[in-house]
C-alpha cells in the first residue's frame, strides 16, 4: 500500500510542477491581489519591516502549485499563516544553531527576513536550510532550532498529556467508580490498544510494552489530527515527516532488539535450516530485522505526507485554473472543495488508521522478539 | 530531495519531546490508568461472581427450605396419622373394657339371680313342704291315722313337683 501512496504522490509532484511551469507565460490572476489588504506582521515584532524586501518577490505573483505544495509539507523556520511576498503573515520562530567555532547561538528567525538577509554569518539557502555566509567556512551547522515541525509537535504533546493526565486524575479521583466524562473518549482506545492489538501479538508480557505502545499511538494520532487541522496551531505536517518517524522506528527498532529472546536470536543465526542454506537466510534475516522498521517508517511518512499533498492540490487546481481564467477558477472552486471535503475525511479515517497500523505492528514486532516457543 | 533526508534538528527535538512523552505519561498516566482498569475489571468480575455464587447459595437455601418442609408435612401428616390412631385405640379399648365389665356384672347379677332363685326355691320348698303339711293335715287329720302312710304319699307328690317347677311356679 505505501509503494501506491509514494507514487500517488510521485505523480501529483510532477503533474502539479508541470502544470505549474505551463503557467508560468500567463498574466497572473493571482492569490497575492486577493490577500493584498492583510498587513504584513510578526509575532516577534518586526512589524514594518516588509519595506526592506527586495523586489524579486513580486514575481512570486505566479502560482506554482508544486512549489506551494512541497513548501507546506517541508519543515520551516517560520510559521506560514497567511499572504503572499510582502503581505506574508507568519509567526517567527527561534533560530538555535551549534557551530563548533561559535557555539550555541540563538536568534529570531525574523533576522532571515524570509531568506532576503544574512544574520551573524549565517544566511538561507532556496530549500530554506541554515548555511554560512561564508561559502568556503566547511565548519559544520547542527541546526537544532525549533522549527514549524517542533512547535507543532511540542504543542500538539502538551495537548495530549493534558488530556491524559487529566483523565488519570480523574481516575485516581473516582477510584472504583463508573467511568464518567473525559474517560469514555480516551477508555474504548486504551483498551483497544490492550486487548486486540497488544494481548494477541505480545501475549503474557503485554504489561511490560504496553506504555510505550500507548504513547506511540496517542503521539501518532494526535499528531496525525492536528496536521488535519488547516490553520495554526494545526497543518504541520509532523507524522508525515521522515525525522519524526524514523525516531518512532529507531525506538521500536531498538524496543524489539534489546527485549528479544534467544529463541529470537536463535531464529536469525540458527534458524532451522541446512547448514549450507545459512548463507541465504541469515543475511536476508538480518536484513529484516533492519527493514520491519524502516516500512514503518516509510509507511507512516508517505501516508501522511500523501494526504497533505492530495488535500493541498485539490485546493491547488482553483488557482490555476483561476490562474488561466478568473472564471475558471470560480468554476472549479465547488468540485475543488467538495473533493477537498471528502479527503478530509478520508485523511481522519487515515489519522486514526496509520496510527492504529504503527502500534498493530510494533506490537507484533516485539512479540515475534519475546515470543515463548515449546518445541 | 529535501523531503527524505531527516533534519539533525528535528531529529534531535523528537527524540527529546519522545523521550519525555514516554517518562511522563508512563509514570502519570498509563500507571495510574493501567492499573485503575485492572482493578475495575478485578473489582467487576469479583462481584459477577459473587453475584453467581449468591444465586447458588440462593438456590441451595430454597431447596433445602423446600426439603424442611416437606419433612415437616410429612411429620406432621404421621402425628396426625398416630394421634388419630391412638384415638380409635382408646375409644375400642374403652369400649371392650366396659364390655367385659358389663359381661362380669352381668354374669355375676346372673349368679346371684339364680343363687337367690335357688335359694328361694329351697326355701319355697320347705314351705310348700311345711304348707302342703299344714294342708294335708288340715284335710285330713281326722281321716287319717296311718300318719306315716300319708307322709311317704306326700313327699312322692313333692317331688313330683319339684320335677317340674313349671307347675308349682
Amino acid at each position: 500500500m505505501s509503494f501506491v501512496k509514494i507514487s500517488l504522490l510521485t505523480m501529483l509532484a510532477t503533474f502539479f510542477a508541470v502544470a505549474a511551469s505551463a503557467n508560468t507565460e500567463n498574466e497572473h490572476v493571482a492569490v497575492a491581489e486577493q490577500t493584498s489588504e492583510v498587513k504584513h506582521e510578526s509575532t516577534a515584532g518586526n512589524v514594518g519591516e516588509a519595506d526592506k524586501h527586495d523586489d524579486s518577490h513580486k514575481k512570486s505573483g505566479k502560482f506554482d502549485a508544486g512549489k506551494m505544495i512541497l513548501e507546506h509539507i517541508a519543515d520551516a523556520h517560520d510559521w506560514h499563516l497567511w499572504g503572499e511576498g510582502h503581505n506574508t503573515v507568519s509567526i517567527s520562530l527561534p533560530v538555535i544553531i551549534y557551530t563548533s567555532s561559535k557555539g550555541i547561538t540563538i536568534f529570531s528567525s525574523s533576522k532571515f527576513e524570509h531568506g532576503h538577509a544574512a544574520f551573524d554569518g549565517f544566511r538561507l539557502d532556496e530549500e530554506g536550510h541554515i548555511v554560512w555566509v561564508d561559502k568556503t567556512n566547511l565548519d559544520k551547522i547542527y541546526d537544532i532550532s525549533l522549527t514549524k515541525n517542533v512547535v507543532a509537535m511540542l504543542i500538539a504533546v502538551l495537548t495530549l498529556c493534558i488530556l491524559i493526565i487529566t483523565m488519570a486524575n480523574s481516575y485516581v479521583k473516582r477510584k472504583g467508580k463508573a467511568p464518567k466524562g473525559i474517560h469514555n473518549l480516551i477508555e474504548p482506545l486504551i483498551l483497544m490498544i490492550r486487548d486486540d492489538v497488544a494481548r494477541p501479538s505480545i501475549g503474557q508480557k503485554t504489561d511490560k510494552f504496553m506504555p510505550l505502545l500507548l504513547t506511540v499511538f496517542f503521539f501518532i494520532f494526535i499528531n496525525n489530527i492536528f496536521g488535519l487541522i488547516p490553520i495554526f496551531p494545526g497543518g504541520a505536517n509532523v507524522t508525515g515527516n521522515i525525522a519524526v518517524t524514523m525516531v518512532l522506528a529507531v525506538v521500536i527498532f531498538l524496543t524489539v532488539n534489546l527485549n528479544g529472546n534467544k529463541y529470537y536470536w536463535k531464529h536469525i543465526f540458527m534458524p532451522d535450516v541446512p547448514v549450507w542454506m545459512y548463507i541465504i537466510i541469515i543475511p536476508i534475516e538480518i536484513l529484516g530485522v533492519i527493514l520491519k522498521p524502516f516500512v514503518l517508517m516509510l509507511r507512516l511518512f508517505a501516508n501522511i505526507t500523501a494526504g497533505h499533498i492530495i488535500i493541498l492540490g485539490f485546493f491547488s487546481l482553483i488557482f490555476i485554473f483561476g490562474a488561466m481564467n478568473p472564471a475558471g477558477g470560480i468554476g472549479v472552486s465547488p468540485l475543488s472543495v467538495a473533493f477537498t471535503v471528502l479527503m478530509g475525511l478520508l485523511e481522519m479515517l487515515v489519522a486514526f488508521l496509520q496510527a492504529f497500523v504503527f502500534t498493530l505492528l510494533s506490537a507484533i514486532y516485539i512479540g515475534m522478539a519475546v515470543e515463548e516457543h515449546h518445541h | 530531495m529535501g523531503l527524505v533526508t531527516p533534519a539533525i534538528g528535528l531529529v534531535f527535538w523528537m527524540l527529546v519531546t519522545f523521550t519525555l512523552l514516554l517518562v511522563i505519561l508512563k509514570k502519570f498516566a498509563w500507571k495510574p490508568i493501567l492499573s485503575s482498569i485492572k482493578e475495575r475489571e478485578e473489582t467487576i468480575e469479583n462481584a459477577l461472581s459473587m453475584a453467581e455464587k449468591a444465586k447458588e447459595d440462593m438456590a441451595r437455601l430454597q431447596g433445602e427450605n423446600q426439603a424442611l418442609l416437606a419433612e415437616a408435612r410429612q411429620e406432621r401428616d404421621s402425628m396426625m396419622r398416630e394421634a388419630k390412631e391412638i384415638k380409635e385405640k382408646i375409644i375400642s379399648d374403652a369400649k371392650g373394657m366396659a364390655d367385659e365389665e358389663a359381661k362380669k356384672l352381668i354374669a355375676r347379677a346372673n349368679d346371684e339371680i339364680n343363687k337367690q332363685k335357688f335359694a328361694a326355691m329351697e326355701e319355697l320348698k320347705k314351705e310348700v313342704a311345711s304348707f302342703s303339711v299344714q294342708i294335708a293335715e288340715k284335710l285330713v287329720a281326722a281321716k287319717l291315722e296311718d300318719n306315716a302312710a300319708q307322709q311317704a304319699l306326700i313327699a312322692n307328690h313333692l317331688s313330683d313337683l319339684t320335677k317340674n317347677p313349671s307347675a308349682t311356679a
